[in-house]
């Protein structure tokens, strides 16, 4: 954990701040329409199925298959540079929704659809942590 | 009741395109315009609708530059580079209410001089959903976002980097024949294949520049259209798309899939034309791979052929689509998709710089926010 953390960071809202409260806590929840018990993701008021505006969150099991990826070698923000190269996945996880992290401990050459991983954490300074995907 | 032919562009305009100005977007916006007006042969008080881009000169700033005095009609079309060729239907829409004659659209920016567009991206509305799920894990900008899409394309249908590396060497082609274009030394496959990696799988080359200037557009009613200066230019059929999971691409169920693809059927059936009668198109070219997918959603070729479909110069001047014939955001000059609209008109009205020869109908397309599109389907007057 670096002293100065110059990076992009969330703002939560209402709506999305359980899913970084869990993340902060070691697990890793996902909202679920609390009537058709859809799950959505990224957090929102409504559920698309039902038009429901009950949410709850549920435990998720970290765990998906790589969907797509970039390998980016250029910083858009000086607070990645030191990053660079860094390996972004998007992943189907096993719930039916998307997710989209930095990749730990993949090989670019391992790099394929369907790869499976599962959902790390990185604290990454004292209020803030941030989910990873780590080989599955 | 359609909006077939509901408007004709009677005017285009833009500044020089630069990369360095200490002139502000304003400034440009209102030079690209009065160009435009000028090359209607209006007057700037006769225009009564105004549809600014996003960003930039506001509506209120022609109106206190131009003198207008009782203006009809402004709105703005918040989908990036669709933007401009979405603000047509508008136009076109807001004509055939009979609320306006005579419509500006404009742009004027200063992306290479002022904040850059990775910068930007964080401060836009429309981006609040991935700003605070996937910007801070490093995603930020377009290159990045829409790499995604490529690789998927790539690793679903064997498309490769040297297909996308044709769309740039072509464009670039047409561009060194266009005195207006910013880029104009020569370039290989083998110079796209050796430029650095931004965001793999697209490389330097893939990406379009950053520029400064202003382009701009007049949409007018058919019926005055045919009296002023020049011929005009009729629009047959328009169409916005919005892709499923706008806001984030990681949750699209298909994101090789954009959203010109409910877009583009609605516009060829308004026009009443097939793609055999296209005989040159201005597609939106912030990255070589999404010149490729817009074609596959256009229906020039099935989804997953379109790496094949762009081989060989095949969108060259004299290939079998000629595409971006003025060097697109590539190459010429990064307009937000305006300078495509003032492309099309130019080629239909055979003023082109890089002509295609008796091009009669031709189309342009806007892409932008993650996935929004939009299309018009244009013909010279008879």
């Amino acid at each position: 954990m670096s002293e100065v953390y110059d990076k992009l960071v969330p703002d939560p809202a209402a709506d999305t701040k359980p899913f970084w409260d869990a993340l902060h806590e070691g697990k890793f929840r996902l909202q679920r329409c609390a009537d058709c018990k859809k799950v959505r993701h990224y957090p929102r008021p409504v559920c698309d199925a039902c038009f429901s505006m009950n949410a709850e969150w549920v435990e998720a099991s970290g765990r998906g298959m790589v969907h797509s990826w970039t390998i980016t070698h250029h910083a858009f923000h000086p607070g990645f540079k030191v990053d660079l190269p860094f390996m972004l996945l998007t992943v189907d996880l096993e719930e039916g929704v998307r997710m989209q992290a930095q990749a730990r401990g993949i090989a670019e050459g391992d790099l394929k659809v369907g790869l499976k991983v599962k959902v790390g954490f990185e604290r990454v300074k004292a209020d803030l942590t941030l989910a990873v995907f780590e080989p599955g | 009741m359609s909006l077939r032919e509901a408007g004709a562009i009677t005017g285009v305009g833009e500044t020089k395109y630069m990369r360095g100005t200490d002139r502000t977007p304003i400034s440009l916006a209102m030079e690209a315009s009065l160009n435009a007006i000028a090359d209607a042969g209006l007057k700037p008080t006769d225009i009564d609708g105004i549809i600014p881009y996003g960003m930039g000169a506001v509506a209120e700033d022609y109106v206190t530059n131009f003198g207008i005095a009782d203006l009809r009609f402004s709105a703005t079309t918040p989908m990036g580079g669709a933007s401009p060729v979405a603000s047509i239907q508008c136009a076109m829409a807001v004509i055939q209410a009979g609320i306006c004659k005579h419509v500006l659209l404009a742009l004027g920016r200063t992306g290479y001089s002022g904040s850059r567009i990775g910068n930007r991206v964080q401060q836009m509305p429309q981006f609040k959903t991935i700003g605070e799920f996937e910007m801070p894990s490093g995603a930020i900008a377009p290159p990045q976002l829409y790499a995604v899409m490529a690789r998927r394309h790539f690793e679903m249908y064997g498309t490769t980097s040297r297909q996308l590396a044709e769309i740039a060497v072509t464009t670039r082609q047409h561009a060194i024949m266009n005195p207006r274009a910013t880029m104009q030394r020569p370039m290989t496959i083998e110079d796209h294949q050796a430029s650095r990696m931004i965001s793999d799988p697209f490389r330097l080359l893939d990406c379009s520049m950053e520029s400064d200037g202003a382009a701009a557009v007049i949409v007018s009613a058919p019926d005055i259209a045919k009296d002023l200066r020049k011929k005009p230019v009729i629009v047959m059929g328009i169409a916005e798309g919005h892709p499923d999971s706008p806001s984030a691409i990681s949750q699209r169920p298909d994101m090789t899939t954009l959203g010109l693809a409910k877009a583009a059927p609605r516009a060829f059936e308004m026009a009443g034309v097939k793609h055999a009668d296209i005989d040159v198109a201005e597609v939106y070219d912030c990255f070589t791979y999404i010149v490729m997918c817009q074609l596959e959603d256009m229906g020039f070729c099935k989804k997953g052929e379109g790496g094949g479909f762009v081989e060989n110069g095949a969108l060259g001047i004299n290939g079998r689509l000629p595409v971006n014939t003025h060097g697109g955001l590539l190459s010429e000059a990064h307009m937000a998709g305006m300078n495509h609209i003032v492309e099309l008109t130019r080629q239909l009205r055979g003023e082109a710089a890089v002509q295609v020869k008796d091009a009669e109908i031709g189309l342009v397309t806007g892409y932008g926010d993650l996935g929004d599109g939009s299309i018009a389907i244009m013909r010279r007057a008879a």
